[in-house]
């Protein structure tokens, strides 16, 4: 029974799509301190889409920033997944269509928070951090700007994979600050890149091969400031069976631990594998067009 | 309230400086922010790099060098009542600031544009002949132009302070009760503990600050308490609970810590 099932997964495998083969789940929480919540999370599981934005800015603007990040980002690139393949490569950058729905779309997110700021008075000044993952053809594309992260975790390693853009990690890189004082600097919540706060953005992106097992967290400042890494490590392996429970379980750590900001967590699991169907026919045909 | 510096010799203070500027450049030129007039000071001794309300302390290549409490140091993050020493001269930090902080200040995310970082340049201390120090306060320029924030806070002191273990000072222990391994004892010093293997059949116990949890997580067979089956909530664990896992029984119970 457990065997016939198993195969039939595998053979069916070959033309898996990204939904059958990851599963999702998100929340967000304003943690124990603040009244609202100014982060902004959305999981598309059906494009393979996870977008998280941590806002800041004066009244509610925050929420707005995080909020249009996100619409844009979901709305866009899954409009963008019906028009082409992502593995489709783009002549002219070289880069992969999955890379450049990522790339534009933060932009277009930063054009539209830059354009609203600047108009309105009660929203001058606002952003968001903003770290984005795109799954496909057994591959994580990852976008972030500011200090939001992707983990993975691979049996039983848990790695952060993106680098914050933030004042500390550039002391520590520039030497100004030892790892060791770090640890007790104040100024943690120090970001130097943001979604919409000049006219263009600069987001970094990275693209990774996902194996069978591998869960990725992505997360706002509130949940990593406020939980060792170890500690979500622990969290993360202990409840890769029950993603919901993981999700619940890493923002109850946060906020136990005193939940001074708002706390946002997706984890997405690998099931099966997801290469894109129509791969070797693709290469071949731009192997003919050189 | 603005940290500080204040300039003493021989135990008689000079003057006060406050770190109103992100870099106030300390030296025997009359150009520095703060001027120590004496040969063993090098024209260009050291800067005090300040953001929000952290300074920086950094030996801009001196020929004598200073010293941090004694130490001898090229790049100090600096804390209240540290003093410095240059030559004979001595500088001690103030930064009362810590104690005035509010909860309400904490963990603001802030955006630092890029005219407000200290970059690699400036730290080096080729701008130190710029006493007039135009990129005067940009953080606090950022502040104004963003609308907000204070920006400041350890997490680490909050969470060491949680990390501690059960307020009675006393370990809570999981003793295997049946099967090949009964009678060894597992003390719950991890925030999670695992039971069970993922994938298959798998229980966690917490550490909260209200106490130790028992949450089942995957797995057909739902773990039980006293001989009752729990729920898909997280159950309270007491002293001397037993726990029935895939057929194997545990006993929760706390003891001395220093047994």
């Amino acid at each position: 029974m457990e065997m016939a099932l198993w195969q039939s997964e595998t053979t069916s495998g070959l033309v898996m799509k990204v939904e059958d083969a990851l599963e999702m789940a998100c929340q967000t929480h304003p943690g124990m301190a603040r009244s609202h919540n100014e982060d902004s999370v959305a999981c598309e599981v059906a494009s393979g889409l996870v977008v998280l934005a941590d806002g800041m800015g004066g009244y509610n603007a925050g929420e707005v920033a995080s909020g249009i990040t996100v619409s844009v980002l979901t709305t866009e690139i899954s409009q963008g997944l019906l028009q082409d393949s992502p593995t489709r490569c783009d002549q002219n950058s070289g880069d992969e269509y999955g890379v450049l729905l990522l790339r534009d779309n933060i932009q277009r997110a930063n054009a539209s928070i830059y354009t609203a700021a600047q108009s309105q008075p009660q929203y001058a000044g606002m952003g968001t951090t903003i770290v984005s993952g795109l799954f496909y053809d057994n591959r994580v594309v990852v976008a972030h700007v500011g200090d939001s992260r992707m983990y993975r975790l691979r049996g039983e390693t848990m790695e952060v994979i993106t680098q914050d853009h933030s004042l500390l990690r550039e002391q520590i890189e520039s030497g100004m600050l030892s790892a060791e004082e770090a640890r007790f600097s104040k100024n943690k919540n120090l970001v130097t890149r943001a979604v919409g706060i000049e006219e263009r953005v600069e987001s970094e992106i990275s693209i990774h091969d996902v194996q069978i097992g591998d869960v990725y967290l992505f997360c706002s400042d509130g949940l990593n400031d406020m939980v060792e890494d170890e500690d979500i490590q622990s969290a993360v392996y202990a409840m890769q069976g029950n993603l919901p429970l993981a999700v619940e379980q890493l923002i109850q750590m946060a906020n136990d631990n005193g939940g001074r900001d708002n706390i946002s967590v997706i984890l997405v699991k690998v099931k099966s594998s997801f290469a894109a169907p129509n791969q070797w026919l693709e290469k071949i045909l731009n192997w003919f067009r050189k | 309230m603005t940290a500080k510096l204040i300039l003493s010799w021989n135990g008689a203070v000079i003057r006060e400086y406050p770190l109103n500027k992100e870099r106030m450049t300390i030296g025997r030129k009359s150009y520095n922010d703060i001027v120590i007039d004496n040969l063993a000071v090098s024209g260009e001794h050291a800067v005090v790099v300040t953001i929000m309300h952290d300074s920086f302390l950094e030996d801009t290549d001196s020929t004598n060098g200073l010293e941090v409490n004694g130490v001898p140091t090229k790049k100090h993050f600096l804390q209240n009542n540290d003093v410095i020493e240059i030559g004979k001269h001595k500088l001690k930090y103030i930064n009362d600031h810590i104690t005035q902080t509010t909860s309400a200040d904490f963990e603001r995310t802030l955006v630092l544009r890029g005219s407000a970082r200290p970059s690699s340049a400036e730290s080096t201390g080729d701008n130190m002949k710029s006493p007039t120090g135009q990129n005067k306060s940009t953080v606090e320029e950022v502040v104004a132009k963003t609308g907000k924030f204070d920006a400041l806070a350890t997490a680490t002191s909050v969470r060491q302070a949680i990390a501690t273990p059960n307020s009675a000072g006393k370990i809570a222990v999981l003793q295997i009760l049946t099967g090949a391994t009964a009678g060894r004892e597992l003390e719950l010093v991890k925030n999670l503990t695992t039971l069970g293997k993922p994938g298959f059949q798998v229980a966690v116990l917490t550490r909260r600050p209200q106490g130790f949890y028992i949450t089942h997580v995957e797995g057909g067979q739902f773990p039980s308490v006293n001989g009752r089956a729990l729920t898909n909530q997280a159950h309270q664990l007491h002293d001397h609970d037993v726990i029935e896992l895939a057929g194997v029984k545990m006993e929760f119970y706390f003891k001395d810590g220093r047994g």
